[in-house]
């Protein structure tokens, strides 16, 4: 059993300094050095070639929209971009990795020193880029035999090499000192930011729970004034809240072990979802001499300056700006601009604004009624069989009178069942707001003729006696009438 | 020169073909009928494709019927070094690992052999992996010299060159690394071009060392081999590292040169490879001299020029090679292809990997994966790999200087004659040394051919020309020349061989 | 440079994965040393600000549109496999988790 501190008592008396790795798959059509596709799902070994499976004599030939997909990124990340650049072999045994080694890139990076500010708690951070770098992905591999498809306990393993060579950007932040309790936040805000800025140049879906976007995530503590510790480096950390957990895990355990005199040792360490925890992997010192070089079957690439302002030109405004931009427009505060943060919702909302809602329709539905449904569901919002535009739709019933707020909630049931678009659903269940005016001015003559005391109240001018009537007309109704209209005839006949 | 079919040059074979005058298929038939007939001794083929040979022949000879414009070397049999990719015929490296692998693809050379229509007689022996100077290395067979069955053939193309000097291939396909090609040219009284580095695809070459593996033409003479070195040459994209410019003209300067012409061409002799422990034994000393007076007949201008760092060639090949081999090898690993070894159900994949490599792997492939593999660890890649990849700036240098001063470099192509088999196998240092003059040139990049020159106790001697890079014509040119001082062609004079 | 040990060959085979014999780590440590040694000169070669050289005409930029070509069949994949599986390439039990 590992020791663990508090979490309270572990940041009073160390200092955490922070590394995040984090490596993103990008969403070129081809792989990084051949021209198999990517598509996601294909039957295993059916997206591979000579160049990708390693056959003997193959070479591979680098992919341009994978380069300026890069170039991209490390523009966002302010980085300054290579004048002269090269891949470099990464040579280590995996059965995952067809070569045997990987075409990396090593002392000459695309992109380096670079940064990212993030907000946690009102407070800016600068996250510094030492490097933003291009390579290709592994393989996948199945371990079969054991309890749990684990690598340990596995009598066999099962290899599909289609995911081997997608073009992968890796990128390093320098050692983030000085957060200290807010480590994890930190962390965490860096890694959704990092997300952010990357699906706003359209260059992968980062989508951490298919594994497009995965974090390693470095820790290490000192006691204040001393030098840095040693650090540990833990593995496929692979949602925003892993992120955090894991780093808050790595605190609690390492101050237990400095407190107890022990050694941090240098080594890379798995993140367990279900627990939360970290266990020792592989140690550094036996596996890793990587033998890079140059790689010589790729020519050297020097952007040019032209061809970078051209890519720099392309760039969308930066998401911290346009979120800021955002704000104003929609008239949100801060803590209702952190919610929609929070709830993956800026781009929903902004589609739902574009499609004709009104700004303050468009945040009540995704924050309120529609992320209720993705808590309980255990889904994200932008997972939920809902589009934008149908919510515009049903904000513009609603707005029309069509539908009240009840009657938009059972709208939304039918749509997220796939019965259709708002208008469809609401014609099929029959949930249009009672709009005849006959029908409900009788409803009003019966509720009046049931409630002769309540009327006698609100013909003495007691118009907020009004309640229980429009209570009992919308009961007669079954909720299909409109309050406020309701309301407008009570008074009417009993003025 | 005789009156059988395989004693014709590539060139009279094509025009024959082309006139009418034989069938692609019978010319095919006669260099398959000769391997029948004495590759039981040269053992120069590791796998012989009868049918699939005579199946293009006769695609040939349907489509002059047709009166279809063909190549210039359709019909023409071709063997081709077994560390080229052939789509459904065995590729092995002449390595264990690869033993009864059948690729799915062509190489590009491949591609362009049988887009030119040559019936692809099969694939030759070499060093495995193409290490080493004397196909000793062969993980299946020793590939013996047509001029004397007690020696080697040179390497690590001893395959294709005694294939061609037995006349059982009239062109085969070559690859140079160090020398591959023109040394094993020059010990059996072939000719062979390695051309300049970047004009010619390794695509689907299995590679060595990346950054100087060079494919290139084997042939009798220097016009057969320029006829192919044009079939063959050219910007693929597919291989990185390929020129996107035009191939120079070798077919022209072949022709040109034959003319005998060589007046205003100055010829530089490099001063240190004369020098103490470089210079080649006598006999072969002797040999290349009557060629170089040949050269001055012919109007060409002899100056001495000076390339010191070529002192460190020898060396730094043998930081780069390995280093590169250590990392394109580790594909070899029992996996996806090849030989598996040791896997018996409890044994861990880390376990079986090693096994399979031990099994697979000859000595010398072993040797060089280490020394790579020491090259490249911790703490020594900039004193080894990046230090030699310098001095390979001052050895350009050399060369271009040295082509300030002369048009192209002359030198024996190696040191000495063909040794006989085991020599210099207990010693790799001693066998390193065949490369001595060809190993600069890939280390520059440029063009290199080797041209039979004349004997030294009976077996070949080869003259080498090196060019400019993207100079490769006026290597033909130089080499053509010579020829045409030569009554007959050398590989002419050759011994019959005993048919077994 | 310290001429080079039979306990670092055995460290360079497992790097390479070469599983060697006994025998073999004698001999390669002797032949190694030799041309180590040979290699030593190269040590006194002065380059300073030399770059380095690969390839016999610098070329820079090379790069291919991201147009997807055809893969190989997956028979053709599996063919040539030792042992496979379900459509994959089965390996034997993995030691242990790597980067
Ligand atoms: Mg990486
Ligand atoms: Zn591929």
């Amino acid at each position: 059993m590992t020791k663990l501190n508090t979490y309270e008592a572990a940041v009073a008396a160390y200092e955490p300094v922070l590394g995040l790795e984090t490596h993103i798959e990008l969403d070129t059509n081809t792989k990084m050095f051949c021209g198999c596709s990517t598509t996601f799902g294909a039957e295993p070994n059916t997206q591979v070639c000579p160049v990708c499976l390693a056959l003997p004599g193959a070479l591979p030939v680098a992919n341009k929209a994978a380069v300026e997909a890069t170039i991209k990124i490390g523009l966002a990340l302010n980085c300054r971009i290579a004048e002269w650049t090269r891949f470099a072999r990464k040579n280590y045994f995996y059965p995952d990795m067809p070569k045997n080694f990987q075409t990396s890139q090593y002392e000459e990076p695309l992109c380096e020193d670079g940064y990212v500010e993030v907000t946690v708690d009102g407070e800016s951070y600068r996250v510094e880029i030492e490097r933003v770098h291009l390579e290709e992905d592994t393989g996948k591999t199945l371990h079969v035999g054991g309890a749990t498809g684990r690598i340990h306990g596995a009598t066999e393993s099962l290899v599909d090499y289609n995911r081997a060579g997608i073009p992968l950007v890796e990128i390093v932040t320098r050692p983030v000192p000085g957060t200290g309790a807010l480590a994890p936040e930190v962390a965490r805000a860096y890694t959704a930011e990092l997300r952010d800025i990357v699906r706003s140049l359209g260059v992968s879906d980062v989508r951490m729970e298919q594994g497009s976007l995965r974090c390693d995530v470095n820790l290490s503590l000192n006691k204040s004034g001393d030098e840095w510790g040693t650090r540990t480096e833990t593995k496929n950390v692979n949602s925003l809240r892993s992120v955090e957990r894991a780093v808050r895990y790595e605190i609690r355990r390492q101050s237990a072990l400095l407190d107890a005199g022990d050694k941090i040792h240098q080594e890379t360490r798995h993140f367990h979802e279900a627990t939360g925890e970290t266990s020792p992997g592989r140690s550094k010192e036996e596996a890793t001499d990587y033998r890079y070089f140059p790689e010589p079957d790729l020519a050297v690439m020097e952007p040019g300056r032209e061809w970078v302002e051209e890519l720099r030109a392309s760039l969308p405004e930066p998401p911290r700006q346009r979120r800021e931009r955002l704000q104003a427009e929609w008239g949100l505060g801060d803590k209702e601009m952190q919610s929609v943060v929070n709830a993956d919702a800026v781009d929903l909302i902004a589609a739902t604004i574009a499609a004709g809602a009104s700004a303050s329709g468009a945040v009540k539905w995704w924050l309120g009624e529609l992320s209720r449904r993705a808590n309980e569901s255990g889904a994200e919002l932008g997972s939920l069989a809902i589009t934008p535009a149908q919510v515009a739709e049903l904000q513009g019933m609603v707005d029309d009178g069509r539908l009240n707020d009840k009657l938009a909630r059972q709208v939304i049931d039918g749509v997220l069942a796939g019965e259709g678009g708002p208008a469809a659903v609401a014609a099929a269940r029959g949930l249009e707001v009672v709009s005849d005016t006959g029908a409900l001015e009788a409803a009003v003559d019966e509720a009046i003729a049931a409630n002769p005391d309540v009327a006698e109240k609100i013909r003495g001018g007691k118009h907020a006696a009004a309640g229980a009537l429009i209570g009992a007309v919308m009961k007669a109704t079954k909720g299909q009438a409109d309050a406020g209209t309701v309301r407008q005839i009570i008074l009417d006949k009993l003025s | 020169m005789g009156e059988r079919t395989i004693d014709q040059t590539a060139a009279h074979i094509a025009e024959a073909i082309r006139e009418g005058r034989t069938s692609a298929y019978s010319v095919t038939e006669a260099f398959l009928d000769r391997i029948d007939a004495v590759d039981g001794t040269v053992k120069a083929f590791l796998h012989v494709d009868r049918e699939g040979a005579l199946a293009t022949a006769a695609e040939v000879d349907a489509a002059i019927a047709a009166g279809e414009e063909l190549g210039p070397l359709a019909g023409v049999p071709i063997a081709i070094k077994d560390v080229v990719v052939t789509k459904d015929m065995p590729t092995t490296a002449a390595s264990k690992i690869l033993e009864g692998w059948i690729p799915p693809y062509d190489a590009t050379i491949t591609e362009r052999v049988k887009a030119a229509k040559m019936p692809i007689l099969g694939k030759t022996n070499l060093d495995e992996f193409a290490m080493g100077s004397s196909t000793e290395y062969s993980a299946y067979r020793q590939t013996a010299n047509p001029w004397d069955t007690g020696r080697i053939p040179g390497g690590s193309g001893g395959g294709s060159a005694a294939a061609v000097a037995a006349k059982m291939a009239p062109l085969a396909i070559g690859t140079d690394t160090g020398g591959s090609i023109r040394q094993p040219g020059a010990v059996t009284g072939t000719f062979g071009a390695k051309p300049t580095y970047g004009s010619n695809s390794r695509y689907g070459l299995i590679a060595f060392s990346s950054s100087l593996d060079t494919p290139g033409p084997v042939a009798r003479n220097a016009l057969d081999a320029a006829l192919l070195h044009e079939v063959i040459s050219g910007h693929d994209p597919r291989d990185s590292t390929t020129i996107d410019a035009p191939v120079p003209p070798v077919v022209e300067a072949a022709r040109s040169g034959a003319s005998g012409d060589l007046s205003g061409v100055k010829l530089g002799v490099v001063k240190e490879f004369a020098e103490g422990s470089a210079a080649a034994e006598p006999g072969v000393v002797e040999a290349y001299q009557a060629g170089v007076d040949q050269l001055v007949k012919l109007g060409a201008q002899i100056v001495e020029v000076s390339c010191p760092s070529f002192t460190y060639a020898l060396p730094t090949y043998y930081l780069i090679a390995p280093s590169e081999a250590s990392s394109n090898l580790a594909r070899y690993d029992g996996v996806r292809y090849g030989l598996r070894a040791g896997d018996d159900g409890k044994r861990s994949l880390e376990e079986v990997m090693s096994l399979t490599r031990e099994a697979g792997f000859g000595p010398e492939v072993k040797r060089r994966i280490i020394l790579g593999t020491y090259a490249l660890s911790a703490g020594y890649v900039d004193q080894f790999y990046g230090q030699a990849q310098k001095v390979r700036t001052l050895i350009k240098r050399d060369f271009e200087a040295a082509f300030g001063e002369c048009d192209a470099l002359i030198s024996p192509t190696t040191p000495f004659i063909a040794f006989k088999f085991g020599e210099r196998t207990g010693d790799p240092y001693q066998m390193y040394l065949a490369d001595l003059y060809t190993i600069p040139t890939n280390l520059y990049g440029g063009p290199g051919v080797s041209v039979p020159v004349g004997l030294s106790e009976g077996m070949p001697v080869g003259l080498q020309v090196m060019g400019p890079v993207m100079g490769d014509d006026i290597t033909y040119r130089v080499a053509a020349a010579l020829e045409s001082t030569q009554e007959t062609l050398l590989a002419d004079t050759a011994p019959e061989i005993e048919g077994k | 440079m310290s001429t080079i040990s039979r306990e670092e060959v055995a460290h360079l085979a497992r790097l390479a994965r070469l599983e060697v014999t006994d025998d073999e780590l004698d001999a390669f440590a002797g032949q190694l040393d030799v041309i180590l040694e040979s290699m030593k000169t190269l040590g006194e070669v002065d380059t300073e600000g030399v770059q380095p050289t690969s390839h016999a005409v610098p070329l820079v930029n090379v790069l291919r549109e991201d147009q997807p070509q055809p893969s190989l069949p997956r028979d053709a994949v599996l063919a040539g496999g030792p042992d496979t599986a379900e459509g994959r390439f089965r390996v034997p039990r993995i030691l242990d988790e790597e980067a």
